[in-house]
């Protein structure tokens, strides 16, 4: 854990994972440097630990989950509309009409 | 610990009587037993009028598990369903068995009347079952997950992995499963077979996973996975691949295989051949069935979303790995693993606590899903072929 908000958890991986909400505007240290989120991340999400170039890999648990299909930037939210799998595409609701 | 003994030698944690309806036309006879019968009278089934190979071998798993008595077989009659030979299989087992065929007792009225005299008989011949002494390297563990999210492979799955470190190292059985779930593993977990050549069947198992799914269309992927932060198949795998903890392979099993040797093994539960009947396991419960039917006595369910399901026949322990879904569902949820996420507690702890909970479960304590009285129970059809030679090496 690098603060009560963030979990690094292989030295090797680019991103970190959220275990204490986060709101966009909220600034926080990340590893020495202070950065200000873009958007909301809930327990769970990625963000990225350092600037991740367009086709790089994305690593977790320090091995591949993935590639970036643009540019990630530092701090920046990392998930399906920046990452897809170099395996079998992901998929989501398709409709989420009426729910809270 | 103590187990009931069973006349095959094997022991159960729990007494049930079964009734099982072999069609959707006996669903409701069968359900109208179990609804006035007591608790430990429960009920499956399969909704299918066409035979299936892989959906008897299920059901013979299923009537003959160790934590089954005895069983009320509910027939329509024109059905496809083999129940002479699983009336054979359960008798063979030594556990008693009754069929019933709605064609031929008179109706719905007369059969419900038949099938609540025969449950009867069935719980008085259960009452006699012998408790024995029973050792943790005669249990079969088995863990799936459902309703995945970020937090899932941080805090539940390594949790569940340690758990089953101390289970293997003292000779019990544990089971992990979802080749499709475990697409972007195969390597690593190819690495820990005792065989090379298991090894290879281990790599074969998830490449046919990763072909099976790409013609579905779909990963074995849920939205709700995404919205808790998972973002790709081998993100989800990773996570999941997590809950096999660190010791070698043992063998690949297909669903109802019943491993004999301790040990960790993996369970192939996707169709070979060609897609003939669609999802390899269209839902969590059908994945709890397969792995009761190769044995399991209770099955470790690890979730972050939130699932709420447990099972016939064997208890299901839920770990949670989210803590905000722990604090919305705690009545649903047996441990916490919340807390590792939260800094509260390490990995091992949890582990330990859910070890420690397998063994009360085992001696008989309830989890929060039989308190409930969750019995979800799913089977359908499916194709599969037996295992390859070097699938249990019997090496160590």
């Amino acid at each position: 854990m690098i603060n009560r908000h963030f979990v690094l958890l292989n030295k090797a991986d680019n991103i970190f994972v959220c275990c204490k909400p986060l709101f966009a505007g909220d600034s926080i240290t990340l590893e020495d440097v202070e950065v200000t989120m873009t958007a909301d991340i809930t327990v769970g999400h990625k963000i990225a630990r350092q600037a991740i170039l367009k086709g790089e890999k994305i690593i977790k648990y320090g091995v591949s989950i993935g590639s970036a299909t643009q540019y990630i930037a530092f701090g920046e939210h990392g998930h399906m509309h920046n990452i897809k799998s170099d395996y079998i595409a992901s998929h989501t609701r398709q409709s989420k009409t009426g729910e809270r | 610990m103590q187990g009931y003994l069973r006349s095959d030698g094997r022991k159960g944690i729990r007494n049930i009587i079964l009734v099982t309806y072999l069609v959707e036309c006996a669903h409701h006879v069968a359900r109208d037993i179990v609804t006035n019968s007591p608790d430990n009278v429960q009920l499956i089934g399969f909704p299918g009028c066409y035979p299936n190979e892989y959906s008897l071998k299920i059901m013979e798993g299923l009537c003959t598990h160790p934590n089954v008595a005895g069983v009320l077989i509910l027939s329509l009659g024109c059905e496809g369903f083999n129940r002479e030979q699983l009336a054979n299989t359960i008798k063979a087992s030594g556990r008693e068995v009754e069929t019933l065929v709605i064609q031929k007792s008179g109706g719905t009225r007369k059969t419900i009347a038949a099938g609540l005299s025969n449950v009867n008989e069935l719980l008085i011949t259960a009452e006699k079952a012998e408790l024995v002494p029973m050792d943790i390297n005669e249990l079969v563990v088995g863990t799936i997950c459902g309703g995945s999210d970020g937090t899932s492979g941080i805090g539940a799955n390594p949790a569940v992995g340690h758990c089953f470190d101390q289970l293997v190292e003292q000779d019990a059985i544990c089971i992990f499963e979802e080749t499709g779930e475990l697409i972007g593993c195969e390597q690593i977990m190819a690495e820990r077979a005792i065989t090379p050549e298991l090894g290879e069947e281990i790599m074969k198992s998830v490449e046919k996973a990763e072909q099976y799914y790409t013609k579905m269309g779909y990963g074995s992927f849920a939205p709700g996975n995404a919205e808790g932060g998972l973002t790709t198949q081998e993100e989800k795998s990773m996570g999941a691949y997590a809950k096999s903890g660190s010791s070698k392979i043992h063998g690949l099993i297909k669903p109802g295989d019943i491993p004999h040797q301790g040990g960790l093994y993996l369970m192939d539960v996707v169709p070979d051949g060609e897609p003939m009947y669609g999802f390899p396991n269209i839902v969590d419960s059908a994945e709890i069935v397969e792995m009761i039917a190769s044995g399991c006595h209770l099955t470790l369910f690890t979730t972050g979303r939130g699932s709420v399901v447990g099972s016939a026949i064997s208890p299901v322990i839920k770990v949670c790995a989210n803590p905000e879904t722990y604090d919305n569902l705690s009545d649903d949820m047996d441990i916490n693993a919340g807390k590792v996420i939260k800094g509260e507690a390490t990995v091992a702890q949890v582990g330990d606590e859910i070890y420690e909970l397998v063994i009360q479960v085992a001696q008989g304590q309830q989890t929060k899903s039989e308190e409930l009285g969750h019995q979800e129970f799913v089977l359908t059809y499916k194709k599969i072929e037996g295992i390859g030679p070097s699938c249990l090496p019997t090496v160590r």
